[in-house]
Protein backbone atom coordinates (compact mmCIF):
# COMPACT_ATOMS: atom_id res chain seq x y z
CA UNK A 1 0.00 0.00 0.00
CA UNK A 2 1.34 3.39 -0.92
CA UNK A 3 0.28 5.75 1.87
CA UNK A 4 1.52 5.43 5.44
CA UNK A 5 -1.10 4.22 7.89
CA UNK A 6 -3.60 6.74 9.26
CA UNK A 7 -6.76 6.86 11.32
CA UNK A 8 -9.81 7.75 9.21
CA UNK A 9 -12.83 9.80 10.22
CA UNK A 10 -15.80 10.82 8.08
CA UNK A 11 -17.74 13.44 10.07
CA UNK A 12 -21.13 14.59 8.81
CA UNK A 13 -21.09 18.18 10.09
CA UNK A 14 -18.68 21.11 10.01
CA UNK A 15 -18.81 21.24 13.82
CA UNK A 16 -17.70 17.61 14.07
CA UNK A 17 -14.95 18.14 11.51
CA UNK A 18 -13.65 21.14 13.45
CA UNK A 19 -13.69 19.32 16.77
CA UNK A 20 -11.77 16.43 15.22
CA UNK A 21 -9.25 18.93 13.88
CA UNK A 22 -9.01 20.47 17.33
CA UNK A 23 -8.50 17.11 18.97
CA UNK A 24 -5.78 15.92 16.57
CA UNK A 25 -4.08 19.21 15.77
CA UNK A 26 -1.15 19.12 13.36
CA UNK A 27 -1.36 15.32 13.05
CA UNK A 28 -4.61 15.66 11.10
CA UNK A 29 -5.43 16.59 7.51
CA UNK A 30 -8.81 17.33 5.98
CA UNK A 31 -9.56 15.29 2.87
CA UNK A 32 -11.72 17.08 0.29
CA UNK A 33 -11.44 16.02 -3.37
CA UNK A 34 -8.14 14.31 -2.64
CA UNK A 35 -6.68 15.42 -5.98
CA UNK A 36 -3.73 17.08 -4.28
CA UNK A 37 -3.70 15.32 -0.91
CA UNK A 38 -3.88 11.68 -2.05
CA UNK A 39 -0.94 12.02 -4.49
CA UNK A 40 1.02 13.46 -1.54
CA UNK A 41 -0.06 10.52 0.63
CA UNK A 42 0.83 8.02 -2.09
CA UNK A 43 4.31 9.50 -2.39
CA UNK A 44 4.52 9.84 1.39
CA UNK A 45 5.33 13.50 1.02
CA UNK A 46 2.50 13.97 3.53
CA UNK A 47 2.12 11.52 6.42
CA UNK A 48 -0.78 12.67 8.58
CA UNK A 49 -1.73 10.12 11.24
CA UNK A 50 -5.36 11.24 11.04
CA UNK A 51 -7.36 11.90 7.87
CA UNK A 52 -10.69 13.68 8.25
CA UNK A 53 -12.76 13.09 5.13
CA UNK A 54 -15.30 15.91 4.75
CA UNK A 55 -17.08 14.45 1.72
CA UNK A 56 -19.95 13.28 3.95
CA UNK A 57 -20.54 16.73 5.44
CA UNK A 58 -23.90 17.92 4.18
CA UNK A 59 -24.63 21.34 2.77
CA UNK A 60 -21.17 22.39 1.55
CA UNK A 61 -21.79 21.87 -2.14
CA UNK A 62 -23.64 24.73 -3.84
CA UNK A 63 -23.31 27.74 -6.12
CA UNK A 64 -25.75 30.51 -5.26
CA UNK A 65 -26.21 34.11 -6.22
CA UNK A 66 -26.12 36.20 -3.09
CA UNK A 67 -26.53 39.93 -3.72
CA UNK A 68 -23.64 41.02 -5.93
CA UNK A 69 -21.64 37.88 -5.34
CA UNK A 70 -21.53 34.16 -5.94
CA UNK A 71 -21.48 32.09 -2.78
CA UNK A 72 -19.74 28.78 -3.47
CA UNK A 73 -19.66 25.96 -0.93
CA UNK A 74 -16.13 24.73 -0.20
CA UNK A 75 -16.96 21.15 -1.22
CA UNK A 76 -18.45 22.11 -4.57
CA UNK A 77 -16.70 20.11 -7.27
CA UNK A 78 -14.77 22.21 -9.76
CA UNK A 79 -16.79 20.47 -12.47
CA UNK A 80 -20.06 21.85 -11.02
CA UNK A 81 -18.69 25.37 -11.11
CA UNK A 82 -17.57 24.87 -14.69
CA UNK A 83 -21.04 23.67 -15.67
CA UNK A 84 -23.11 26.19 -13.73
CA UNK A 85 -24.86 28.52 -16.14
CA UNK A 86 -25.04 31.02 -13.25
CA UNK A 87 -21.24 31.20 -13.04
CA UNK A 88 -20.88 31.75 -16.78
CA UNK A 89 -23.36 34.59 -16.64
CA UNK A 90 -22.29 36.32 -13.44
CA UNK A 91 -18.58 35.65 -13.56
CA UNK A 92 -17.16 34.45 -16.88
CA UNK A 93 -13.61 34.84 -15.56
CA UNK A 94 -14.26 32.31 -12.79
CA UNK A 95 -15.78 29.97 -15.37
CA UNK A 96 -12.78 30.26 -17.69
CA UNK A 97 -10.30 29.80 -14.84
CA UNK A 98 -12.05 26.66 -13.61
CA UNK A 99 -11.89 25.09 -17.05
CA UNK A 100 -8.10 25.48 -16.99
CA UNK A 101 -7.74 23.28 -13.89
CA UNK A 102 -6.22 19.93 -14.81
CA UNK A 103 -8.56 17.64 -16.72
CA UNK A 104 -12.28 16.86 -16.51
CA UNK A 105 -11.49 13.71 -14.50
CA UNK A 106 -9.62 15.83 -11.94
CA UNK A 107 -12.36 18.48 -11.81
CA UNK A 108 -14.96 15.76 -11.22
CA UNK A 109 -13.41 15.18 -7.77
CA UNK A 110 -11.40 18.33 -7.01
CA UNK A 111 -13.21 20.97 -4.96
CA UNK A 112 -13.17 24.76 -4.95
CA UNK A 113 -12.30 24.87 -1.25
CA UNK A 114 -9.56 22.28 -1.69
CA UNK A 115 -7.85 24.24 -4.44
CA UNK A 116 -7.96 27.48 -2.48
CA UNK A 117 -6.90 25.90 0.84
CA UNK A 118 -4.08 24.00 -0.87
CA UNK A 119 -2.81 27.31 -2.28
CA UNK A 120 -0.53 26.01 -4.99
CA UNK A 121 1.12 29.17 -6.38
CA UNK A 122 0.49 27.95 -9.94
CA UNK A 123 -3.20 27.21 -9.34
CA UNK A 124 -5.89 29.16 -11.17
CA UNK A 125 -8.52 29.58 -8.45
CA UNK A 126 -6.30 31.31 -5.88
CA UNK A 127 -5.22 33.76 -8.61
CA UNK A 128 -8.76 34.66 -9.66
CA UNK A 129 -9.82 34.78 -6.00
CA UNK A 130 -7.19 37.46 -5.51
CA UNK A 131 -8.04 39.30 -8.74
CA UNK A 132 -11.75 39.34 -7.92
CA UNK A 133 -11.45 40.20 -4.20
CA UNK A 134 -13.03 36.94 -3.10
CA UNK A 135 -13.68 36.35 0.56
CA UNK A 136 -12.98 33.09 2.38
CA UNK A 137 -15.50 32.01 4.97
CA UNK A 138 -13.88 29.95 7.67
CA UNK A 139 -15.19 28.00 10.64
CA UNK A 140 -12.96 27.21 13.60
CA UNK A 141 -13.18 26.44 17.30
CA UNK A 142 -14.00 30.10 17.98
CA UNK A 143 -16.77 30.39 15.43
CA UNK A 144 -16.91 31.84 11.96
CA UNK A 145 -14.93 34.54 10.24
CA UNK A 146 -14.30 35.96 6.79
CA UNK A 147 -10.83 36.64 5.38
CA UNK A 148 -10.27 38.63 2.17
CA UNK A 149 -8.17 36.90 -0.49
CA UNK A 150 -5.55 39.66 -0.12
CA UNK A 151 -4.82 38.43 3.43
CA UNK A 152 -5.41 34.72 2.87
CA UNK A 153 -2.44 33.48 0.84
CA UNK A 154 0.71 33.58 2.97
CA UNK A 155 3.35 31.66 1.07
CA UNK A 156 3.91 28.46 -0.92
CA UNK A 157 1.07 26.03 0.03
CA UNK A 158 0.35 28.10 3.13
CA UNK A 159 -2.68 30.21 4.02
CA UNK A 160 -3.93 31.95 7.14
CA UNK A 161 -6.04 28.87 7.97
CA UNK A 162 -5.18 27.66 11.48
CA UNK A 163 -4.77 23.90 12.05
CA UNK A 164 -8.28 23.60 13.54
CA UNK A 165 -9.99 25.77 10.93
CA UNK A 166 -11.95 24.73 7.90
CA UNK A 167 -12.84 26.73 4.81
CA UNK A 168 -16.60 26.44 4.28
CA UNK A 169 -17.48 28.97 1.58
CA UNK A 170 -15.82 31.19 -0.99
CA UNK A 171 -17.65 34.38 -1.93
CA UNK A 172 -16.70 35.77 -5.29
CA UNK A 173 -18.03 39.21 -6.25
CA UNK A 174 -19.77 39.34 -9.62
CA UNK A 175 -17.78 40.81 -12.48
CA UNK A 176 -19.45 44.20 -13.08
CA UNK A 177 -21.18 44.54 -16.46
CA UNK A 178 -18.78 45.78 -19.12
CA UNK A 179 -15.63 44.77 -17.27
CA UNK A 180 -13.09 43.19 -19.61
CA UNK A 181 -11.33 40.08 -18.35
CA UNK A 182 -8.83 37.46 -19.35
CA UNK A 183 -6.84 34.55 -17.98
CA UNK A 184 -3.79 33.34 -19.88
CA UNK A 185 -1.40 30.57 -18.99
CA UNK A 186 1.29 28.40 -20.48
CA UNK A 187 1.65 24.74 -19.54
CA UNK A 188 3.87 21.99 -20.96
CA UNK A 189 0.78 19.97 -21.82
CA UNK A 190 -2.84 21.07 -21.91
CA UNK A 191 -4.19 20.55 -18.37
CA UNK A 192 -0.87 20.56 -16.55
CA UNK A 193 -0.17 23.09 -13.85
CA UNK A 194 0.81 26.38 -15.48
CA UNK A 195 4.48 27.30 -15.82
CA UNK A 196 3.21 30.84 -15.41
CA UNK A 197 -0.05 32.67 -15.89
CA UNK A 198 -1.70 36.07 -15.76
CA UNK A 199 -5.23 37.16 -15.08
CA UNK A 200 -6.55 40.64 -15.71
CA UNK A 201 -9.74 42.66 -15.25
CA UNK A 202 -10.13 46.01 -16.96
CA UNK A 203 -12.86 48.65 -16.72
CA UNK A 204 -12.97 51.33 -19.41
CA UNK A 205 -14.87 54.58 -19.20
CA UNK A 206 -15.00 57.01 -22.14
CA UNK A 207 -11.88 55.44 -23.64
CA UNK A 208 -9.96 55.68 -20.37
CA UNK A 209 -9.15 52.87 -18.00
CA UNK A 210 -11.06 53.46 -14.77
CA UNK A 211 -10.05 50.32 -12.92
CA UNK A 212 -7.67 47.42 -13.43
CA UNK A 213 -6.42 44.29 -11.74
CA UNK A 214 -3.34 42.39 -12.76
CA UNK A 215 -2.50 39.14 -10.98
CA UNK A 216 0.27 36.68 -11.89
CA UNK A 217 0.46 33.03 -10.89
CA UNK A 218 3.17 30.40 -11.01
CA UNK A 219 5.94 32.97 -10.60
CA UNK A 220 6.04 33.53 -6.84
CA UNK A 221 5.21 31.83 -3.56
CA UNK A 222 1.59 33.01 -3.80
CA UNK A 223 -0.49 34.59 -6.55
CA UNK A 224 0.97 38.08 -7.05
CA UNK A 225 -1.00 41.26 -7.53
CA UNK A 226 1.04 43.73 -9.62
CA UNK A 227 -0.13 47.11 -8.38
CA UNK A 228 2.58 48.88 -10.33
CA UNK A 229 1.01 47.66 -13.58
CA UNK A 230 -2.49 48.59 -12.41
CA UNK A 231 -1.33 52.14 -11.65
CA UNK A 232 0.17 52.44 -15.13
CA UNK A 233 -3.20 51.54 -16.63
CA UNK A 234 -5.67 53.56 -14.56
CA UNK A 235 -6.47 56.95 -16.11
CA UNK A 236 -4.83 56.04 -19.42
CA UNK A 237 -6.01 55.24 -22.90
CA UNK A 238 -4.91 51.61 -23.10
CA UNK A 239 -3.12 51.04 -26.41
CA UNK A 240 -0.63 48.58 -27.86
CA UNK A 241 2.34 50.69 -26.83
CA UNK A 242 1.27 50.89 -23.19
CA UNK A 243 0.48 47.17 -23.11
CA UNK A 244 3.89 46.14 -24.39
CA UNK A 245 5.60 48.56 -22.01
CA UNK A 246 3.76 46.96 -19.10
CA UNK A 247 4.71 43.49 -20.31
CA UNK A 248 8.38 44.48 -20.47
CA UNK A 249 8.23 46.05 -17.01
CA UNK A 250 6.75 42.88 -15.55
CA UNK A 251 9.40 40.69 -17.18
CA UNK A 252 12.17 42.84 -15.78
CA UNK A 253 10.75 43.61 -12.35
CA UNK A 254 9.35 40.45 -10.81
CA UNK A 255 11.55 38.75 -8.23
CA UNK A 256 13.34 35.56 -9.24
CA UNK A 257 10.51 33.11 -9.99
CA UNK A 258 10.90 29.48 -9.08
CA UNK A 259 13.13 27.40 -11.36
CA UNK A 260 12.45 23.69 -11.79
CA UNK A 261 12.82 20.96 -14.41
CA UNK A 262 9.96 22.49 -16.41
CA UNK A 263 11.23 26.03 -16.78
CA UNK A 264 14.06 28.29 -15.74
CA UNK A 265 13.52 31.39 -13.70
CA UNK A 266 14.43 33.52 -16.75
CA UNK A 267 11.84 31.82 -18.90
CA UNK A 268 9.10 32.22 -16.30
CA UNK A 269 9.83 35.93 -15.99
CA UNK A 270 9.66 36.42 -19.70
CA UNK A 271 6.49 34.38 -19.88
CA UNK A 272 4.82 36.43 -17.15
CA UNK A 273 5.31 39.59 -19.20
CA UNK A 274 4.15 38.03 -22.45
CA UNK A 275 1.07 36.47 -20.85
CA UNK A 276 0.17 39.77 -19.18
CA UNK A 277 0.29 41.48 -22.57
CA UNK A 278 -1.96 38.83 -24.10
CA UNK A 279 -4.36 39.09 -21.17
CA UNK A 280 -4.51 42.88 -21.46
CA UNK A 281 -5.22 42.72 -25.18
CA UNK A 282 -8.00 40.20 -24.66
CA UNK A 283 -9.50 42.05 -21.68
CA UNK A 284 -9.44 45.33 -23.61
CA UNK A 285 -11.31 43.68 -26.46
CA UNK A 286 -13.97 42.49 -24.06
CA UNK A 287 -14.36 45.74 -22.10
CA UNK A 288 -17.44 47.78 -22.97
CA UNK B 1 -2.23 -0.22 11.74
CA UNK B 2 -5.49 1.70 11.72
CA UNK B 3 -8.75 -0.19 12.24
CA UNK B 4 -10.14 -1.72 9.07
CA UNK B 5 -13.52 -0.63 7.79
CA UNK B 6 -16.36 -2.46 6.17
CA UNK B 7 -17.65 -0.95 2.96
CA UNK B 8 -20.33 -1.78 0.44
CA UNK B 9 -20.29 -0.69 -3.14
CA UNK B 10 -21.67 -1.64 -6.53
CA UNK B 11 -19.34 -2.35 -9.43
CA UNK B 12 -20.79 -3.07 -12.87
CA UNK B 13 -24.16 -3.76 -11.30
CA UNK B 14 -22.80 -6.30 -8.81
CA UNK B 15 -22.92 -5.59 -5.07
CA UNK B 16 -19.63 -6.09 -3.23
CA UNK B 17 -18.56 -5.91 0.39
CA UNK B 18 -14.99 -5.44 1.46
CA UNK B 19 -13.01 -4.83 4.62
CA UNK B 20 -10.19 -2.41 3.97
CA UNK B 21 -7.54 -0.39 5.69
CA UNK B 22 -8.26 3.34 5.36
CA UNK B 23 -5.02 3.89 3.47
CA UNK B 24 -5.88 1.50 0.67
CA UNK B 25 -6.55 3.28 -2.61
CA UNK B 26 -9.64 2.49 -4.62
CA UNK B 27 -7.62 1.00 -7.48
CA UNK B 28 -5.79 -1.36 -5.13
CA UNK B 29 -9.12 -2.53 -3.75
CA UNK B 30 -10.64 -3.03 -7.21
CA UNK B 31 -7.67 -5.05 -8.38
CA UNK B 32 -6.47 -6.74 -5.18
CA UNK B 33 -9.62 -7.29 -3.12
CA UNK B 34 -12.33 -7.58 -5.79
CA UNK B 35 -10.13 -9.19 -8.46
CA UNK B 36 -11.14 -6.65 -11.09
CA UNK B 37 -7.74 -6.30 -12.70
CA UNK B 38 -9.01 -4.68 -15.89
CA UNK B 39 -8.48 -1.26 -14.31
CA UNK B 40 -4.78 -0.56 -14.72
CA UNK B 41 -2.51 1.36 -12.44
CA UNK B 42 0.34 3.43 -13.80
CA UNK B 43 1.59 6.54 -12.11
CA UNK B 44 -0.40 6.36 -8.87
CA UNK B 45 -0.64 10.11 -8.59
CA UNK B 46 -3.42 11.10 -10.91
CA UNK B 47 -1.37 12.00 -13.97
CA UNK B 48 -1.58 9.14 -16.49
CA UNK B 49 -5.28 8.24 -16.50
CA UNK B 50 -4.77 4.45 -16.68
CA UNK B 51 -6.86 3.90 -13.53
CA UNK B 52 -9.91 5.93 -14.62
CA UNK B 53 -13.29 4.44 -13.62
CA UNK B 54 -16.81 5.83 -13.50
CA UNK B 55 -18.10 6.70 -10.03
CA UNK B 56 -21.81 7.53 -10.02
CA UNK B 57 -21.45 8.20 -13.75
CA UNK B 58 -18.41 10.49 -13.49
CA UNK B 59 -14.91 9.62 -14.69
CA UNK B 60 -12.50 9.71 -11.75
CA UNK B 61 -8.97 8.54 -11.03
CA UNK B 62 -9.16 5.47 -8.80
CA UNK B 63 -5.50 5.79 -7.72
CA UNK B 64 -6.17 9.04 -5.86
CA UNK B 65 -9.33 8.03 -4.09
CA UNK B 66 -9.41 5.93 -0.96
CA UNK B 67 -11.33 2.66 -1.00
CA UNK B 68 -13.20 3.74 2.16
CA UNK B 69 -14.56 6.69 0.21
CA UNK B 70 -16.24 4.27 -2.19
CA UNK B 71 -18.73 3.19 0.47
CA UNK B 72 -22.24 3.46 -0.95
CA UNK B 73 -21.16 4.48 -4.44
CA UNK B 74 -21.91 2.92 -7.82
CA UNK B 75 -18.94 2.16 -10.09
CA UNK B 76 -18.36 1.07 -13.60
CA UNK B 77 -15.05 -0.38 -14.71
CA UNK B 78 -13.79 -1.70 -18.02
CA UNK B 79 -15.17 -5.17 -17.12
CA UNK B 80 -18.67 -3.69 -17.33
CA UNK B 81 -18.35 -2.31 -20.85
CA UNK B 82 -19.07 -5.40 -22.95
CA UNK B 83 -22.46 -7.05 -22.47
CA UNK B 84 -22.75 -10.02 -20.11
CA UNK B 85 -22.94 -12.24 -23.16
CA UNK B 86 -19.60 -10.88 -24.26
CA UNK B 87 -20.80 -8.64 -27.05
CA UNK B 88 -18.33 -5.79 -27.38
CA UNK B 89 -19.43 -2.23 -26.68
CA UNK B 90 -19.34 0.12 -29.71
CA UNK B 91 -16.36 1.89 -28.11
CA UNK B 92 -14.44 -1.39 -27.98
CA UNK B 93 -15.50 -2.27 -31.51
CA UNK B 94 -14.31 1.13 -32.74
CA UNK B 95 -10.92 0.69 -31.03
CA UNK B 96 -10.41 -2.60 -32.86
CA UNK B 97 -11.41 -1.19 -36.23
CA UNK B 98 -9.43 2.03 -35.92
CA UNK B 99 -6.45 0.45 -34.15
CA UNK B 100 -6.99 2.60 -31.06
CA UNK B 101 -4.72 0.38 -29.02
CA UNK B 102 -1.37 -1.35 -29.26
CA UNK B 103 -0.14 -2.68 -25.91
CA UNK B 104 -3.50 -1.87 -24.31
CA UNK B 105 -2.13 -0.60 -21.00
CA UNK B 106 -3.83 2.77 -21.27
CA UNK B 107 -6.98 1.48 -22.96
CA UNK B 108 -9.29 0.78 -19.97
CA UNK B 109 -8.76 4.30 -18.66
CA UNK B 110 -9.28 5.88 -22.06
CA UNK B 111 -12.48 3.91 -22.59
CA UNK B 112 -13.97 5.00 -19.28
CA UNK B 113 -13.27 8.66 -20.07
CA UNK B 114 -14.70 8.19 -23.56
CA UNK B 115 -17.83 6.61 -22.12
CA UNK B 116 -18.43 9.63 -19.87
CA UNK B 117 -17.80 11.96 -22.81
CA UNK B 118 -20.18 10.20 -25.20
CA UNK B 119 -22.90 9.84 -22.59
CA UNK B 120 -22.91 13.61 -22.11
CA UNK B 121 -21.87 14.76 -25.57
CA UNK B 122 -23.03 12.18 -28.11
CA UNK B 123 -21.61 14.08 -31.07
CA UNK B 124 -18.42 15.72 -29.79
CA UNK B 125 -16.19 18.08 -31.73
CA UNK B 126 -12.49 17.27 -31.99
CA UNK B 127 -11.79 19.93 -29.38
CA UNK B 128 -14.26 18.32 -27.00
CA UNK B 129 -12.64 14.93 -27.55
CA UNK B 130 -9.18 16.35 -26.91
CA UNK B 131 -10.39 18.13 -23.78
CA UNK B 132 -11.88 14.91 -22.42
CA UNK B 133 -8.84 12.76 -23.22
CA UNK B 134 -6.01 15.27 -22.73
CA UNK B 135 -5.49 13.94 -19.24
CA UNK B 136 -4.54 10.43 -20.28
CA UNK B 137 -1.20 9.18 -21.53
CA UNK B 138 -0.66 6.59 -24.26
CA UNK B 139 2.93 5.59 -25.03
CA UNK B 140 2.10 3.55 -28.12
CA UNK B 141 -0.47 4.91 -30.51
CA UNK B 142 0.44 8.58 -30.91
CA UNK B 143 -3.20 9.37 -30.07
CA UNK B 144 -4.39 9.91 -33.65
CA UNK B 145 -5.93 6.44 -33.84
CA UNK B 146 -7.60 6.99 -30.47
CA UNK B 147 -9.20 10.17 -31.81
CA UNK B 148 -10.42 8.22 -34.83
CA UNK B 149 -11.79 5.52 -32.55
CA UNK B 150 -13.79 8.08 -30.58
CA UNK B 151 -15.25 9.61 -33.74
CA UNK B 152 -16.18 6.17 -34.99
CA UNK B 153 -17.65 5.09 -31.63
CA UNK B 154 -19.77 8.26 -31.55
CA UNK B 155 -21.15 7.43 -35.01
CA UNK B 156 -21.90 3.86 -34.01
CA UNK B 157 -23.71 4.97 -30.87
CA UNK B 158 -25.73 7.62 -32.72
CA UNK B 159 -26.81 5.27 -35.49
CA UNK B 160 -26.70 1.71 -34.22
CA UNK B 161 -26.62 -0.89 -36.96
CA UNK B 162 -30.14 -2.16 -37.37
C1 LIG C 1 -3.17 15.40 -12.75
C2 LIG C 1 -3.57 16.61 -11.96
C3 LIG C 1 -3.55 17.86 -12.57
C4 LIG C 1 -3.93 18.99 -11.85
N1 LIG C 1 -3.87 20.19 -12.47
C5 LIG C 1 -4.23 21.30 -11.80
C6 LIG C 1 -4.19 22.57 -12.42
O1 LIG C 1 -3.86 22.70 -13.60
N2 LIG C 1 -4.56 23.64 -11.70
C7 LIG C 1 -4.96 23.52 -10.39
O2 LIG C 1 -5.30 24.53 -9.77
N3 LIG C 1 -5.01 22.35 -9.77
C8 LIG C 1 -4.66 21.23 -10.44
N4 LIG C 1 -4.71 20.03 -9.80
C9 LIG C 1 -5.10 20.00 -8.37
C10 LIG C 1 -6.61 20.01 -8.19
O3 LIG C 1 -7.16 21.24 -8.57
C11 LIG C 1 -7.00 19.75 -6.74
O4 LIG C 1 -8.34 19.38 -6.80
C12 LIG C 1 -6.87 20.89 -5.78
O5 LIG C 1 -5.60 21.42 -5.74
C13 LIG C 1 -7.16 20.42 -4.35
O6 LIG C 1 -8.53 20.27 -4.18
P1 LIG C 1 -9.10 18.97 -3.55
O7 LIG C 1 -10.54 19.20 -3.31
O8 LIG C 1 -8.74 17.82 -4.40
O9 LIG C 1 -8.39 18.94 -2.13
P2 LIG C 1 -7.55 17.84 -1.34
O10 LIG C 1 -6.51 17.25 -2.20
O11 LIG C 1 -8.49 16.93 -0.65
O12 LIG C 1 -6.89 18.78 -0.25
C14 LIG C 1 -5.80 19.64 -0.54
C15 LIG C 1 -5.34 20.34 0.74
O13 LIG C 1 -6.30 21.31 1.16
C16 LIG C 1 -6.80 21.02 2.44
N5 LIG C 1 -8.25 21.29 2.41
C17 LIG C 1 -9.12 20.81 1.49
N6 LIG C 1 -10.35 21.30 1.70
C18 LIG C 1 -10.25 22.12 2.77
C19 LIG C 1 -11.19 22.95 3.46
N7 LIG C 1 -12.47 23.03 3.08
N8 LIG C 1 -10.76 23.68 4.53
C20 LIG C 1 -9.46 23.60 4.91
N9 LIG C 1 -8.53 22.85 4.29
C21 LIG C 1 -8.92 22.12 3.23
C22 LIG C 1 -6.47 19.56 2.70
O14 LIG C 1 -6.32 19.27 4.07
C23 LIG C 1 -5.19 19.39 1.92
O15 LIG C 1 -4.10 19.84 2.68
C24 LIG C 1 -4.35 18.87 -10.48
C25 LIG C 1 -4.37 17.63 -9.87
C26 LIG C 1 -3.99 16.49 -10.58
C27 LIG C 1 -4.02 15.15 -9.91
S1 LIG D 1 -2.53 5.39 -12.14
FE1 LIG D 1 -4.12 6.74 -11.65
S2 LIG D 1 -3.77 8.38 -12.98
FE2 LIG D 1 -2.01 7.16 -13.28
S1 LIG E 1 -1.71 1.36 -26.25
FE1 LIG E 1 0.15 1.13 -25.17
S2 LIG E 1 0.04 2.82 -23.81
FE2 LIG E 1 -1.65 3.16 -25.05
Amino acid sequence: MKPASFEYFAPTSVADAVSLLQEHGLEAKLLAGGQSLVPLLNMRLARPTVVIDVNRVDGLSYVREDGDALAIGAMTHQREVERAELVQRVNPLLHAATRLIGHPQIRNRGTVGGSIAHADPAAELPAVALALDAEMHITGPNGEKAVPAADFFVTYLTTTLEPAEMLTEVRVPALPQGTGWSIQEMARRHGDFALAGATVTLSMNGGMCSDARVVLFGVGATPLRVQQAEERLIGERVDAALISEIGREISSSIDEPLADIHATSEYRRNLAGVLTERALVEALGRAA
Amino acid sequence: MAAKRDIRLTVNGVAYEATVEPRMTLVDMLRGELGLTGTHVGCEHGVCGACTVLMDGRAVRSCIMLAVQADGADFMTIEGLASREGELHPIQQAFIEERGLQCGFCTPGFMMSILELLQETPDPTDDEIKDALGGAICRCTGYESILKSVRSAAKKLLAPAS
